[in-house]
């Protein structure tokens, strides 16, 4: 199949790419860095967290630059005050959903979070906080999952799925009752599909599953999705 | 006539929020005084269903001057949980991380709190009478008061990464990353200074004793029990070893190997006035069952220190007790500063030893015992954590007896004391309020700790009659 060559205009600059392509993937390629949440390179675009949004000229929708392909002509705004209030927002609410406390928690000074939240000025909530108290499971010999600090990007369970092949992270519920399960809701240890693979918590963006007691720098190390997709292509 | 009562709220340069009431007789003499605690934190609720091992990082928030004191308890209680030994550089690694602890917390206390009243006088201008007026009036001495503190906080952060809630490095069953050769070299080559700081302070100290024998007399110099740590030989311990209680004349009523027994004879009661607990030796009930924990504690019931000049000052110190333990609140700081002395030669003692750079540091486990305590002395004394868990290790009932408040009797009767030697008004006066602060900052409190509290520290006294009249009230901020 040819894929056709589109021309679009991001952030003013002229830019040139395949028909297919995400407004996240034509900014990357130019330098433009936008803030994301649960997008990770070498996993399938999710769009759930809305951090990604973008200004379209024509229209007063925001689009998430994660899961929106290009079109030829169109105009991309990535920064704006309107956009960056609306990102806070996003931020704000994800940090009132549930119980985050930087100073305890086991991701602090390596958390996606907490470093976007420093990079839009967020130094207290504005809405009320839910400090919800979950039950965690620490059934499995080394895997946590705490669901407190839980953002529902679901890079767990996108990994787990597509990378690792067994599926044994999920969804359960909507909305903010919605929480990560294993298997068909079982404690972690009982959740036989699952591998030990570990690469759900090198995937979290925040610190809602880990290894105990290991250096939160050994675990967390996001890159490895796009790194395990890269030597399948060359191992084809 | 009604009795009156004097209340000192907040009181100063002390960590924590206090009040001190006053009561006064009908002829205007002091009745009693009560020593208030005043706010409360919950650390024993919010920390159930958390996992034990993040116990260690939540509890030592519970103070930002002791938090390595708060880390070690938390630590061994988890050791315990897990069931497993750490090996060997691990303990020595903890060790020396508390001995900066202690030396940063005395340093802080002597030089930044206390020392200013000493140097300057208690009835000195309080506008003056604080690190900077020390600063000001004697800033060769005040420089040795910063360095040695930075010191024992260097200590803390070459080991675990972070001068304050460096939470992350302690593990259950050891610790999380070895010390680097680059990290010892540097700590060696400040301890020379550091030991010539602590040993001039200390010369500094004795020397100004003969003019202080008013306070040494009249700050809370009563009889009372004392409760410390002790190595397996007798000597001052701080990190592990038995616990030992002994009595006003300094014969051991209690020798506890396992001081996870701490319940068999320390009970704890609680009086509506205030957040922080009163506990009591058991074996003669409350009130009357006070004992003092802390420095001066420590120095009563250890018969040695086991390094060459601690034990020289020790030898010295041990005379002002007349052949049975110091009983003075005042001679805390005399205790510090010889504790200052003992943690720098252990520092260097480790610092030394072939062990130190190991890169064996942790013993690893799941959870083993549904129950854990760990024992650690505290720059204020005895600290206890003691932890019950499920089999996932969540944590089910959390009990913390926090140094400070062992010596909650003790301040009521020190407060009393002072009190009716200095308070002989119907107002309050600047130096008559400072001395009952003073003996308060002899013991060193930290109330946020001991309520497991939160809050800056300012002061609060209140005078009032027995019929509940308010005759006088001063409030102080820092």
């Amino acid at each position: 199949m040819n894929l056709h060559t589109l021309k679009l205009k991001i952030d003013g600059i002229d830019v040139e790419c395949t028909e297919g392509s995400t407004i996240l993937t034509a900014a990357k390629a130019i330098g433009i860095n936008i803030p994301t949440l649960c997008y990770l390179d070498g996993l399938t675009p999710y769009g759930g967290c809305r951090l990604c949004i973008v200004e379209v000229s024509g229209t007063s929708k925001l689009f998430p630059a994660c899961a929106t392909p290009v079109a030829s002509g169109m105009e991309v705004t990535t920064q704006s005050p309107k956009l960056y209030e609306y990102r806070k927002m996003v931020l704000e609410t994800l940090l009132a959903e549930r119980t985050h406390i930087c100073a305890v928690c086991v991701a602090n000074d390596h958390c996606e979070l907490q470093a976007l939240a420093n990079q839009h000025g967020i130094d207290h909530v504005s809405y009320e906080r839910n400090w919800s108290t979950n039950k965690i499971d620490s059934t499995h010999d080394s895997l946590v999952i705490d669901p407190n600090r839980c953002i529902l990007c679901t890079r767990c369970i996108r990994v787990c799925d597509e990378l690792e092949g067994v599926h044994t992270l999920d969804l359960k519920f909507r909305g903010k009752n919605a929480d990560v399960i294993m298997d068909q809701d079982e404690p972690w240890v009982k959740a036989c599909s699952c591998t030990s693979c570990r690469k759900c918590a090198k995937v979290c963006p925040v610190g809602a599953i880990y290894v105990e007691g290991e250096n939160i720098e050994t675990t967390k190390i996001p890159d490895v999705a796009a790194f395990i997709v890269e030597r399948r292509k060359r191992l084809k | 006539m009604a009795d009156k009562k004097i209340l000192i709220s907040p009181v100063t340069r002390i960590e924590g929020h206090a009040q001190i009431t006053i009561h006064l007789n009908d002829d205007d003499t002091v009745k009693e005084a009560n020593f208030k605690v005043t706010d409360f934190r919950g650390f024993e609720k919010f920390t159930e269903n958390r996992p034990f091992y993040e116990m260690p990082s939540i509890t030592s928030r519970a103070c930002g001057i002791c938090p390595v004191s708060h880390l070690l308890a938390s630590a061994k209680a988890c050791d315990q949980i897990v069931g497993v030994n750490p090996p060997k550089t691990a303990i020595k690694l903890r060790r020396l991380m508390h001995m900066g602890q202690l030396i940063q917390s005395h340093a802080l206390n002597f030089f930044h709190l206390s020392s200013p009243d000493f140097l300057m006088g208690f009835d000195s201008n309080p506008l003056q009478r604080n690190i900077f007026g020390l600063i000001d009036k004697e800033p060769e001495l005040a420089m040795r008061g910063i360095r040695l503190r930075k010191f024992g906080q260097d200590i803390i952060e070459k080991i675990a990464g972070k001068k304050i809630h460096s939470s992350e490095w302690v593990q259950p069953g050891g610790a999380k990353w070895p010390l680097t050769q680059e990290r010892a070299d540097y700590l060696r080559a400040n301890l020379p200074e550091a030991l010539d700081a602590a040993q001039k302070t200390l010369d500094m100290y004795k020397q100004m004793l003969d003019g202080l024998q008013e306070e040494v007399a009249n700050f809370g110099s009563f009889p009372t029990y004392y409760m410390g740590l002790v190595t397996p030989d007798d000597g001052l311990e701080h990190y592990d070893g038995k616990l030992r209680i002994i009595d006003p004349t300094g014969a051991t009523v209690v020798e506890c190997v396992d001081p996870a027994k701490y319940q068999d004879f320390i009970g704890e009661a609680v009086e509506p006035w205030s957040y922080m607990k009163f506990p009591y030796f058991k074996n003669v009930g409350y009130p009357s069952g006070a004992y003092r924990v802390g420095p001066l504690a420590r120095l009563n019931v250890a018969s040695h220190c086991g390094t060459p000049l601690a034990d020289e000052a020790l030898k010295d110190f041990k005379k002002l007790g007349k052949n049975g333990p110091v009983q003075s609140t005042f001679h805390y700081h005399y205790a510090r500063l010889i504790e200052v002395l003992f943690c720098i030669e252990t520092s260097k003692r480790l610092l030394s030893d072939p062990d130190i750079q190991s890169e064996n540091i942790r013993s690893k486990a799941f959870v083993n015992n549904p129950e854990g305590i760990g024992v650690t002395e505290a720059p204020r004394g005895t600290l206890i954590h003691h932890y019950k868990v499920d089999p996932q290790g969540m944590i089910t009932w959390n009990n913390m007896v926090i140094a400070t408040e062992h010596n909650n009797i003790a301040y009521n009767m020190a407060i009393t004391q002072v009190a009716k030697k200095y308070v002989k008004a119907r107002e309050l006066q600047e130096g008559m309020l400072n001395r009952v602060e003073a003996v308060i900052r002899a013991f060193d409190p930290c109330l946020s700790c001991a309520t497991h509290a939160l809050g800056s520290v300012p002061l609060d006294i209140q005078l009032v009659a027995s019929n509940g009249t308010l005759l006088d009230r001063k409030i102080r901020q820092h």
